[in-house]
C-alpha cells in the first residue's frame, strides 16, 4: 500500500462537503455577504456591458450589410451624358443596382427628414443628382466607390465608411474600456473570494489539523473550501442573471420599435439572453472556484 | 516497524535536532524516549508520522519510506499511525461521540463501521457513558482518553505519544498509562515521549534516551536515568 489513498468521490462524501461547505458560508455571514455583493456588481456590469457591446455589434455590422455608394454627378453635365455615367457604372462587376435620385428629389428627402426650414432652399438647390449604387457584397463598396470616381462625369462618390467606422471605432474604445474595468472588478471580486475562504480556513485550522492527522485525502480537505467558492461565486450570479434576462425583456420592446425605422434591429431575446446567462454564470463558476483555489494553495499546505 | 538508519534532522533555521540516530522498534514493543528539553524527543516522534521530514537517512515506519513518501501518499502513511499530544487536540464543538468518530469520517469509513469502532473503543477507554458529553464538560484525563480512543479507532499499527502526561497529575497519568499498557497488550506499538520518571521506573520497557540529538542510551527494561 504505498500509493496514495485514491477515492472516487462517494454520494455520503459529496453531502458531507456539501454540508460543511454552507456551515463555512453561515459561519463567516459578512465576509460571504461581502465577497458576494462584489461578485454580484462585477456579473451586473460585465452582464449589461455584454448587452450593449454585443448589440452595437450587431448593429454595426446591420448598417455594414447596408452601406451604399453615393455619386453625385457634375453639375453641367446633359441626359445623355447621365445615362452614359449609369450605363459605366452599372458595367462594373461588383455593382448590383442602380438608382438615379434627381437633386429636387433629395431636398424633398431632406426637408422630409430635417424639417420646413430646409424649404427656403427651394429657390436656389444647392446639392446635386445622385446615382444611389449598391454593390451584391458590402465590403466591396470601397472598391466600386474608388472605380466610380475615376469617372469623368463624377464629381465624388461617397459611401458610408464614416458612419460605420465611427461606430466600429467607438465601439473597440468601448470594448477596451470595458475589458479592463471588468477585469479590475474580476481582480476584487476574487480577493475578496479568496480572503473569505481565508478566514474559513484559519477558523477551521484545528479541524483542519486532525484531518491531516488522522490521514484525510488532500482532496477531502481541499473539497469543502472550493465548494464554498463556489457557492458564493454562484449566489453572487443570482441578481445580474436575473436583471439582464428581466431587463433585456423590456428594453428590446421599448427600443426595437424605434430602431425598426431605421433598418436595424436588436439581437432577439433568446439567442441573446442565453449566451450572455451561460457567460455569467461561467465567470461566477471561475472566479470561485480560483479565489478559493489560491486560499487553498496558500494556506492549506495540501 | 520503525527502522531509522542514520538518520539528521537539520531545521532550516540551522538547528541541528538529530544526527546519527539507528534505531529499530518491532511491532509490540512499548518505548520511552526520554531526555532533557530540546533533546529532539518530539522531532523523532515528527519524522515517525512524517510531520518532518528526515535531512539525512532513512525513516521506515511499516514498510513506508518517510524521506521520499510523497504528498499524497502520507495520508496512507497517518492512518497506519495513531498520534497522541499533551494538550489533547479534541475539537470543543464535538461531542465525545463525534470527536473520534471524526477521525474515521474524514477517512471516508462507512457509517456502520464507524458507529461499531466508536463504541468499541469508547467502552475500552472508559467513556461509554459519557459519549454525549462535550470535552469542556470532562476532566483533563478524560479528554486525553476521547484522544487516545481517536487515535486508536483506526486499528494502527503504533501509537506514538509525545508526552501525554504532561498535563496531567499524577493519579491521572496511571490511569492514562495503564490504558497505554492494554493497548500494547493488543499487540499495537507504542512509542510515547516522556519527562516522568516515576512511571519510567515503574513501568519498566524499553528506554531510548536522546541528548543533543543523538541517542545515549538505548536498554530493554531500563530507567529513566535523570533526576527529575
Ligand atoms: N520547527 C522547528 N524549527 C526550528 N527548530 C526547531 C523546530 N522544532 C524544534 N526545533 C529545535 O530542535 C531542537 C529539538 O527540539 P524538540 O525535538 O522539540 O526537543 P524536545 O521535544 O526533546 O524538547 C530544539 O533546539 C528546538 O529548538
Ligand atoms: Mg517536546
Amino acid at each position: 500500500m504505498n500509493s496514495g489513498v485514491i477515492t472516487v468521490m462517494k454520494p455520503r462524501t459529496f453531502r458531507r462537503h456539501f454540508r460543511e461547505s454552507f456551515k463555512n458560508l453561515r459561519r463567516n455571514g459578512w465576509m460571504t455577504f461581502a465577497a458576494v455583493s462584489a461578485v454580484t456588481v462585477t456579473l451586473l456590469l460585465t452582464g449589461i456591458f455584454l448587452v450593449i457591446m454585443l448589440n452595437l455589434n450587431k448593429i454595426g455590422t446591420d448598417i455594414e450589410k447596408d452601406v451604399e455608394v453615393r455619386v453625385h454627378v457634375k453639375l453641367d453635365l446633359t441626359e445623355a451624358d447621365k445615362e452614359q455615367l449609369r450605363a459605366q457604372i452599372e458595367n462594373l462587376p461588383e455593382v448590383e443596382n442602380v438608382e438615379y435620385s434627381s437633386k429636387e428629389q433629395e431636398l424633398q428627402n431632406i426637408i422630409k427628414d430635417m424639417g420646413s426650414d430646409f424649404t427656403l432652399f427651394e429657390q436656389s438647390n444647392p446639392l446635386y443628382d445622385v446615382f444611389i449604387v449598391k454593390t451584391a457584397r458590402p465590403q466591396d463598396t470601397p472598391d466600386a466607390a474608388r472605380k466610380i470616381e475615376q469617372f469623368a462625369q463624377t464629381e465624388t462618390a461617397i459611401y458610408g465608411e464614416e458612419k460605420v467606422e465611427n461606430l466600429f471605432s467607438f465601439m473597440k474604445t468601448a470594448r477596451n474600456v470595458g475589458i479592463v474595468l471588468v477585469a479590475g472588478l474580476l481582480f476584487t471580486a476574487m480577493f475578496l473570494i479568496s480572503n473569505t475562504i481565508k478566514i474559513t480556513i484559519f477558523a477551521r485550522r484545528k479541524e483542519i489539523e486532525i484531518m491531516k492527522l488522522v490521514g484525510a485525502t488532500n482532496w477531502f480537505i481541499r473539497w469543502p473550501f472550493l465548494l464554498e467558492g463556489l457557492w458564493i461565486g454562484l449566489l453572487g450570479s443570482i441578481i445580474p442573471v436575473t436583471a439582464v434576462a428581466v431587463g433585456y425583456y423590456y428594453a428590446e420592446q421599448a427600443l426595437s420599435a424605434k430602431l425598426a425605422a431605421h433598418f436595424v434591429e436588436f439581437i432577439g431575446y433568446i439567442p441573446l439572453v442565453v449566451p450572455v446567462t451561460v457567460l455569467m454564470l461561467a465567470i461566477a463558476v471561475f472566479i470561485g472556484i480560483w479565489g478559493s483555489f489560491i486560499s487553498v494553495r496558500r494556506f492549506l499546505n495540501v | 516497524m520503525i527502522d531509522m538508519q542514520g538518520v539528521t534532522k537539520k531545521y532550516p533555521n540551522g538547528v541541528t535536532a538529530l544526527s546519527g540516530v539507528d534505531v529499530t522498534i518491532k511491532q509490540g514493543e512499548f518505548v520511552y524516549i526520554v531526555g532533557p528539553s530540546g533533546a529532539g524527543k518530539s522531532t523523532f516522534i515528527k519524522l515517525i508520522y512524517r510531520e518532518e521530514k528526515p535531512t539525512g537517512g532513512t525513516v521506515m515506519v511499516g514498510g513506508m519510506n518517510t524521506a521520499t513518501l510523497k504528498q499524497r501518499s502520507i495520508p496512507a502513511l497517518r492512518r497506519k499511525v495513531g498520534v497522541v499530544f499533551q494538550d489533547f487536540k479534541l475539537l470543543p464543538l464535538l461531542n465525545v461521540y463525534e470527536n473520534v468518530a471524526f477521525a474515521l469520517e474524514v477517512i471516508e469509513e462507512e457509517p456502520a463501521v464507524i458507529r461499531k469502532r466508536v463504541m468499541e473503543v469508547l467502552d475500552l477507554v472508559g467513556l461509554k457513558h459519557k459519549a454525549r458529553m462535550l470535552p469542556t464538560e470532562l476532566s483533563g484525563g478524560e479528554q486525553q482518553r476521547i484522544a487516545i480512543a481517536r487515535s486508536i479507532v483506526n486499528n494502527p499499527k503504533v501509537v506514538i505519544a509525545d508526552e501525554p502526561t504532561g498535563n496531567l497529575d499524577p493519579d491521572t497519568s496511571w490511569d492514562i498509562m495503564r490504558l497505554f499498557e492494554t493497548i500494547n497488550k493488543r499487540g499495537t506499538t507504542i512509542v510515547m515521549a516522556t519527562h516522568n520518571k516515576d512511571i519510567v521506573n515503574k513501568i519498566r520497557r524499553r528506554v531510548i534516551a536522546i541528548e543533543n540529538g543523538r541517542i545515549v542510551r538505548d536498554e530493554q527494561r531500563g530507567d529513566y536515568g535523570y533526576e527529575a
